[in-house]
């Protein structure tokens, strides 16, 4: 690790300040930021730590009924607090890393960090999840832009996820055997209004809507509705644990069993 | 009724109590006064030529002592290869050079350019970031067929060819071989890889070297499993350091697998460093540079070939293997491919005609060596695989044609120049098929159909050769070493007793079951008796522990050193009691005289050994202690049999190892419940290596699987608990203790059986095609057999 300054503000405003400096890098749980600091692949000139900011912390329901979690909310505490609104998230984030990942990572982390193997982008993606910060709100299908790539500003924080909380939901997702992120990760969100689905682990551009199965599903919620279905395995990664043809089956059997489990 | 003490029972391992509560000591935990910090620059491209390392802006950093490089150790040795196998041609293999720090070219990512040393690790690190290393890159050597072209680029220019060497075996019987293939009835071929693993011992390598400017003595702690092969290496062909000036240490160590068996390059830099610089010098290897340093196993390739006549029966049996050395041979390196695994090719089996053929090629990757098994999980897996393609290919059983080729009169001669000395492998044949309840098979294969899986069933069978040995052979064979074990018994005058050994344990429980042993000889009881090793100061001159050796070979020379403790005591015992030492019998401790009631406690005789009033000085001396050395005339031979159910989920490959069971002969058992956990730890590793870890190389040498986000290691949900049982024992015939060995079994006859039983789900489920899949059976890749 090379060495850096660190701050620790209590108030987002304080937050906002530290950020606005020189090489100025957020530090959310730290589950991808430390190893990279340890490894050296990383050499911000000061980090300003999130977690100690009380207001982005917690979960809560709003009058319209959305599920709004602070971007400094562990998976440990979505996983306990979110399971009687939205279990298919608590479950989710249940399955994320092990006890050590879920008790130190964050929401707002995750979303930041945009892994393209990440669990979290698909609920946000498939719920239709809007994405606070400290000067907007960004709809999903707004925010994500690729591997890694978000449409955060720089020194922008996000402060809180509101998740509009489907009918039936679910999540599937098949570990890549080294690391256990996704391989592929499929979550499919039923709404009055149809259904979306959001893949991750797969594309090269990250997590994506498979905007053909939420047709067919928004049609006939059954597994068998995709059943006909296939993926272009055009712009799948390829890698070590899958094809870009492995990867796109992945999609279609996971998809199939997302809705029966939904 | 199992025993509650002594050999056979089932004593809990004495030294959990310090590993589990955080005391045990480590090399890393050792930290001396004055100690300063060692800092590696790697290569970060698998072949180049050195043209410049500039140390000036490294050394200008803050905190560094010094910066070496390749020039530095110009007048010093390189790393020596402890075997030398002559090829099919009567040649000796080629031996090419290998500096502690890498002069002229760098020939794999991982290897060692410079040596930063300062005064913290942090110091060292960033100043090793500023050494500009010059380096042109050329093509890297990585396949192992192309390595062979005659135009393929040269690993080492001074060698003719990438070729190691080419090995026959039984050179002579090749003829017969190729002409028993021209009448055969059937034959049976099968091209397979044995995949490069990475032996990610839990415990990364530590040197810490020391020197005393006034007595010039040299210090090493290193994480080794044999540290007096490391002092002999290292003091005469490396640093050129008598051994009675150099002491090596290896105190607590976190798993081997026979990846600390090797004498490393950081180990000579430490001591090297710490004698230039009068100070403590310490290493400690990262978790992301022990991918790229310590040395692989396994990374061979081969076409296996069965003829059979019309009744199934083995008529002979022809192998071609490439086996990677990579960059540079490591110590016992060249020994793998050839004499721990081509004679084991005869496995349980009277096949008469047996060719193997080994191709040892050198690469542009990190070096290997022995892992776990060694030659033989390699033998096993290919013979393994082409009998149970053999067996669907003529409509045989799987059981039955094993059984129909059994080995059944021993001691048998292989045509592949082992003698086993004894086994029963219909009976170990018929515990397994109890304990996998293989009748009850079909009932689960049903249950699996009704949720939409497919299931199949593996079994196999493996023979393994423990306690390698005698050392006269082995010395014609090529080995630079002898392959005896020592021991030293020491009474003590109130009874207690220190047995300092020359094995070492690395999580093997020598410090439990070496006092079972001993206790049990004597009387006594198990706390009278401490276990002492690791050190080259406090124990006599040992080779250590690997291939399974330790009890068979290491326990052997304890049984013979308390042997003679016992028949000195016994005249002790006479003269105390008026009597002569032929009429005294030892019992729980207490020496009696035969057909009297006379008696003295084993307490009275070790008393008068140090105190010697009453004593026969005229005939022996004082004290009570000895030592010996025992040098095995055979292997020992354990065997056994092996069976595996996998689920396959037919939409996504994944395969879920449903249940394992596994019948082993490990002869004379004292300890059952170390043994299980060996067997336990072994069965784990060889789940890994079928279904999850794989060294991988990218096209440039990189290896792709440098971490643990891309290297699978087993973890407890990947296995199933294990049925074991080891109630088949057929003593050896050899050693006083009957014992056999049992640490690498596990890993040897595990991959075997759940491959075979992938295939078998496969081919049960309609995809027969499917006949083979190469390691590791990952789902993309039995999802990508299915598809054809």
């Amino acid at each position: 690790m090379y060495a850096f300054e660190i701050d620790r503000p209590t108030t987002l405003d304080a937050a906002v300040t530290a950020l606005g400096q020189e090489e100025a890098q957020a530090l959310g749980g730290g589950q991808t930021l430390i190893p990279a600091l340890k490894q050296r692949l990383a050499s911000p000139a000061r980090l300003v730590s999130l977690t100690g900011i009380d207001e982005l912390k917690g979960i809560c329901v709003a009058d319209d009924g959305a599920l709004c979690i602070g971007a400094a909310t562990s998976h440990a505490t979505v996983a306990a607090e979110a399971a009687a609104t939205y279990p298919a998230l608590a479950d989710l984030a249940a399955h994320i890393g092990d006890p050590a990942v879920r008790n130190r990572g964050t929401i707002g982390g995750s979303l930041a960090n945009n892994d393209p193997s990440a669990c979290y982008p698909a609920a946000v993606l498939a719920s239709g999840a809007t994405i606070r910060t400290n000067t907007r709100e960004i709809a999903a299908d707004d925010y994500f832009e690729g591997m890694f790539a978000t449409a955060l500003e720089e020194g922008e924080i996000i402060t809180e996820i509101r998740f509009p909380v489907p009918e039936q939901a679910a999540y599937v997702k098949f570990a890549q055997p080294a690391s256990r992120f996704a391989l592929v990760g499929v979550f499919i969100a039923r709404f009055g209004d149809g259904v979306r689905v959001a893949v991750t682990g797969a594309s090269e551009d990250g997590v994506f809507r498979w905007t053909e199965a939420e047709a067919a599903l928004s049609d006939d919620f059954r597994p068998e509705a995709v059943a006909g279905l296939s993926v272009d395995p055009e712009g799948m990664i390829g890698d070590l644990h899958g094809s870009p043809e492995y990867r796109a089956h992945l999609i279609r059997v996971l998809t199939g069993r997302a809705v029966a489990a939904a | 009724m199992p025993k509650d003490h002594g050999i056979g029972a089932s004593s809990k391992r004495r030294e959990d109590k310090r590993f589990l509560t955080g005391k045990g000591r480590y090399t890393d935990d050792i930290n001396l006064p004055g100690q300063a910090h060692a800092w590696f620059v790697r290569s970060q491209v698998a072949h180049g030529r050195l043209t410049g390392v500039d140390t000036s802006a490294a050394e200008a950093m803050p905190g560094v002592l010094r910066v070496f490089t390749g020039a530095d150790f110009e007048g010093v040795g390189g790393l020596p290869c402890g075997w030398l196998v002559t090829d099919r041609f009567g040649q000796p293999m080629q031996e090419p050079g290998h500096p502690v720090l890498a002069r002229g070219k760098v020939r794999h990512v991982g290897d060692p350019v410079a040596v930063v040393v300062a005064e913290t690790a942090e110091q060292a690190r960033d100043a090793a970031e500023a050494v500009e290393v010059e380096i042109d890159e050329l093509p890297a050597v990585l396949d192992m067929k192309a390595a062979l072209d005659p135009d393929a680029p040269l690993v080492h220019d001074e060698l003719k060819n990438n070729l190691c060497y080419d090995w026959g075996f039984v050179e002579e019987n090749r003829a017969a071989v190729d002409a028993a293939f021209e009448t055969a009835a059937h034959v049976t071929t099968l091209d397979l890889v044995n995949q490069r693993l990475v032996p990610n011992a839990m415990e990364p390598r530590v040197a810490l070297g020391d020197f005393n400017p006034a007595t010039e003595d040299s210090t090493l702690y290193t994480t080794s499993q044999n540290p007096h092969v490391i002092r002999l290496l290292m003091g005469a062909f490396v640093l050129g350091i008598p051994e009675h000036k150099l002491r090596v240490i290896a105190p607590d160590v976190g798993g081997g697998f026979g990846s600390k068996i090797f004498h490393y390059a950081e180990e000579a830099f430490c001591t090297f460093a710490a004698k230039q610089l009068k100070r403590p010098v310490k290493w400690t290897c990262t978790r992301s540079e022990a991918f790229i340093s310590d040395a692989h196993g396994r990374d061979h390739v081969t076409r296996i070939e069965l003829a059979l006549d019309a009744e199934g029966h083995f008529q002979a049996l022809r192998t071609e293997t490439h086996a990677n050395m990579g960059a540079y041979l490591s110590t016992f390196a060249p020994s793998i491919p050839t004499w721990l695994h081509g004679t084991l090719m005869a496995g349980n089996y009277k096949t008469p005609l047996i060719y193997v053929n080994v191709k040892a090629v050198f690469t542009n990757t990190v070096p290997v060596d022995a892992y776990r098994g060694a030659g033989r999980p390699e033998a096993t897996y290919q013979l393994e695989r082409v009998i149970d393609k053999a067996a669907r290919e003529m409509g045989i059983d799987p059981v039955e044609i094993r059984r129909r080729n059994f080995i059944t009169e021993f001691p048998y001669a292989t045509p592949v120049a082992v003698e086993y000395d004894t086994g029963d492998y219909n009976a170990t044949l018929d515990k397994l098929l109890e304990i996998a309840d293989v009748a009850g098979f079909e009932a689960r294969l049903a249950d699996s159909k009704s949720r939409g899986m497919l299931r199949g069933l593996g079994l196999n069978c493996y023979i393994e050769a423990c306690g390698i040995a005698p050392s006269q052979l082995v010395g014609q064979l090529g080995a630079r070493a002898g392959l005896y074990e020592s021991a030293t018994v020491r009474v003590n005058a109130t009874g207690g007793l220190v047995v300092m050994t020359g094995s070492h344990s690395h999580g093997q429980g020598h410090e439990t079951t070496f006092a079972q042993v001993v206790a049990d000889m004597i009387g006594i009881g198990e706390d009278m008796v401490e276990i002492v090793h690791g050190d080259t100061a406090n124990t006599p001159m040992g080779m250590g522990t690997y291939g399974s050796r330790s009890l068979a070979v290491g326990g052997s020379a304890m049984v013979r050193a308390t042997n003679k403790i016992i028949a000195k005591a016994k005249k002790i015992a006479a003269h105390l009691m008026e009597a002569a030492p032929e009429d005294i019998e030892l019992k729980d401790g207490r020496f009696s005289v035969a057909g009297t009631d006379k008696s003295v406690a084993w307490g009275d005789v070790t008393l008068a050994a140090y105190v010697p009033h009453n004593y026969p000085l005229e005939d022996i001396e004082p004290g009570l202690e000895e030592t010996a050395f025992y040098d095995p005339n055979n292997f020992t031979y354990p065997a056994g049999v092996y069976a595996c159910e996998v689920e396959v989920d037919p939409d996504t490959g994944k395969v879920t190892v449903c249940s394992f069971a596994a019948a082993d002969d490990f002869g004379n058992i004292v300890n059952p419940m170390i043994v299980s956990g060996q067997v336990h730890g072994g069965i784990a590793q060889g789940v890994g290596q079928a279904l999850l870890e794989a060294a991988s190389y990218d096209d440039y040498g990189q290896l792709l699987s440098g971490s643990y986000m891309d290297y699978a290691m087993p973890r407890a949900d990947d296995v199933p608990f294990y049925r074991v049982d080891h109630s088949c024992a057929t003593p050896c015939t050899h050693n006083p203790l009957g014992v056999k060995g049992c640490g690498e079994a596990g890993a040897i006859g595990s991959p075997p059986a759940v491959v075979n039983a992938v295939v078998d789900a496969l081919q049960r489920a309609g995809h027969t095609g499917v006949t083979h899949i190469d390691m590791p059976l990952t789902p993309s890749r039995v999802w990508a057999a299915m598809q054809g």
